[in-house]
């Protein structure tokens, strides 16, 4: 019998990975740092026509694209004339279990399938839970996730309490544990149990499934109006979204659409802290994820990242949670749509940009999700204040959070925060060498960085010089 | 009901690490507290009460132990108490317009 304590088990960690995922990632290693992305994407998934295809079957895609205007209208009565970008949204709720997480699901589950897996497992709290739930219920494969949902006083969050009944509705055992990061441990037991496929949300199928999201936005706007977008916002957490959406719209010819992530700004809040995880109203999409992954992608339950939002963001936004809750009311009260409210990051942030944008400007916010019991302002906001949160009105410049959510007066005060992309650049190349302990990299490795920054060699040489890491 | 029988639905907890093997990188309040572990299915034991050790089988078909926590284990997430700072919104927003 196998040793299945923590120590054993995480040791076994590459062991069950190749296994339940079928990928050997040392493939695609080189020089001291480097491994060849494209490669690995290219050779461990499917072109567009096929992701396309399987997406078509299983209910997945061809989502609407609404043109906000009551919302644009109202932004435009805060801003000098000319101003005011025309906002659209890809209504992603249609997609078969109610968010664009069913495009990441449905290549992976569908990879599975093809492998001949017998199940599939997925380690998260959020929609992909439910979304790999409903393509395995499609693929007549089964299936079970694992979720990080309560604290130490068995406390749930209600968004969480919702998934977790919405996997089940779709057939799925779901796991239900305690704050921590040693989820990854029952998660690789699971995986050696079962032998199931790892369903992660950062192999490169899973990026390929969000790539048509980008790719039906691209067309779809050139389509109706001449043109690609100007912007599109993504809600940026593992980086996964953004990741898919601009190699999307790079592969339909949109390439000089401007890239920008935003997330929910919970700074000061720890993410494997009992205490803090039910202070705060958003399970993803907010910095505690967002920062980490970019700068240091190959943290997640797979050993190389598929999702590498450095190679693709030209800006990276926060806004607060109460903005979050007061475009939510927008979305409902005046283009009279129930969506969201995680999903409506990017919808606070885009509303934000748009003032600064030029009236016949089109900026994209690329997703909405599913709404209902728990996974709505109202309980959420309830459940806050049971855990001794304020809510209030008012200017959300003075919110702290886990102490208070400030939903704005109006539009007006939806600010933007930017975080410096260039620093999260330099921060990757720091993590990717001298947190590394290395300090001397080869000619590959300096283009392999230039590749993961979208930066140029002398300004990575520069950055280089300043963590005084060499270039053979 | 504190009694369940083969085949109700039911919940199970599990102790997956104590608070003294927690993981080194988990911050200080966290390692105060053991990592729990709530699986649900269907019971495989002919009869058992509340704290007893059990088997279930999941909704993967998966075979597993746990000490017994709830029968009929009910999904209580709702939509929360009317909150005025949001009710309010709708209102204001079709004054602006």
């Amino acid at each position: 019998m196998k040793d299945l304590s923590y120590k054993a088990v995480m040791s076994r960690n590459n062991e069950i990975m190749k296994k339940a995922l079928g990928i050997d990632y040392s493939l695609y290693e080189y020089g001291k740092i480097a491994f060849n992305y494209e490669r690995m994407m290219k050779e461990n998934s499917y072109s567009m026509e096929e992701v396309r295809r399987i997406q078509k079957e299983n209910k997945v895609g061809n989502t609407p694209l609404f043109e906000l205007r009551n919302i644009t209208n109202l932004v435009r009565k805060y801003v000098p004339k000319g101003k005011g970008a025309r906002i659209f949204i890809k209504d992603e709720a249609a997609n078969a279990s109610g968010s664009f997480k069913a495009r990441r699901a449905s290549i992976s589950v569908y990879d599975a399938y093809r492998k001949g897996y017998k199940g599939v497992i997925a380690a998260t709290s959020g929609n992909y839970g439910a979304a790999v739930a409903s393509q395995a219920a499609m693929r007549g494969l089964k299936c079970i996730v694992v979720q990080e949902v309560y604290d130490s006083r068995k406390v749930g969050q209600p968004e969480i309490l919702e998934k977790a009944r919405k996997c089940e509705a779709f057939g799925a055992e779901v796991v239900q544990l305690t704050v921590g990061p040693e989820l990854f441990y029952v998660f690789l037991r699971l995986l050696e149990e079962t032998g199931y496929y790892n369903a992660s949300l950062y192999t490169p199928t899973a990026i390929a499934g969000i790539e048509s999201l980008g790719y039906e936005i691209a067309k779809e706007v050139y389509e109706s109006e001449g043109k690609y977008p100007d912007a599109v916002v993504v809600t940026n957490a593992g980086g996964g979204n953004l990741t898919g959406t601009a190699r999307g719209l790079l592969k339909a010819g949109a390439k000089d659409t401007k890239i920008i992530g935003a997330s929910v700004d919970l700074s000061g809040l720890h993410m494997a802290s009992d205490r803090d995880f039910n202070r705060k109203s958003f399970t993803t999409g907010h910095t505690g994820f967002g920062v980490p992954f970019a700068t240091m992608p190959d943290r997640a339950d797979v050993p190389r990242n598929a999702a590498r939002v450095l190679r693709y963001m030209d800006r990276y936004v926060t806004i607060t949670q109460g903005d979050v809750f007061y475009v939510t009311e927008l979305l409902a009260q005046l283009e009279g749509i129930e969506r969201g409210p995680a999903g409506n990051t990017s919808l606070a942030a885009a509303i934000a940009i748009a003032k600064e944008m030029d009236e016949d400007q089109i900026i994209v916010v690329q997703e909405t999700e599913y709404t209902g019991a728990g996974k709505h302002p109202m309980p959420q906001l309830t459940f806050a204040r049971s855990n001794g949160i304020e809510v209030r009105r008012g200017d959300p410049k003075g919110s702290v959070p886990g102490k208070s959510i400030v939903i704005p007066n109006t539009i007006e005060q939806i600010y933007l925060q930017d975080i410096d992309v260039m620093k999260l650049k330099n921060d990757l190349i720091r993590n990717q060498t001298v947190r590394k302990n290395v300090e001397e990299i080869t000619e590959e490795d300096l283009a392999y960085l230039c590749e993961e920054t979208k930066l140029d060699k002398d300004k990575v040489l520069d950055m280089l010089k300043v963590h005084g890491v060499k270039v053979q | 009901m504190s009694i369940a029988k083969k085949n109700d639905w039911v919940e199970i907890e599990n102790i997956v690490l104590t608070a003294e093997e927690r993981a080194p990188q988990v911050p200080d309040d966290t390692k105060k507290t053991p990592l729990m572990m709530w699986t649900k299915g269907f019971l495989v034991d002919d009869e058992a009460k509340i704290g007893d050790e059990v088997t279930i089988k999941t909704l993967s078909g998966r075979i597993t132990k746990g000490k017994l926590v709830t029968i009929n284990p009910r999904h209580v997430h709702d939509f929360g108490n009317p909150v005025h700072e949001l009710l309010e919104i709708g209102m204001e927003l079709k004054e602006d317009n």
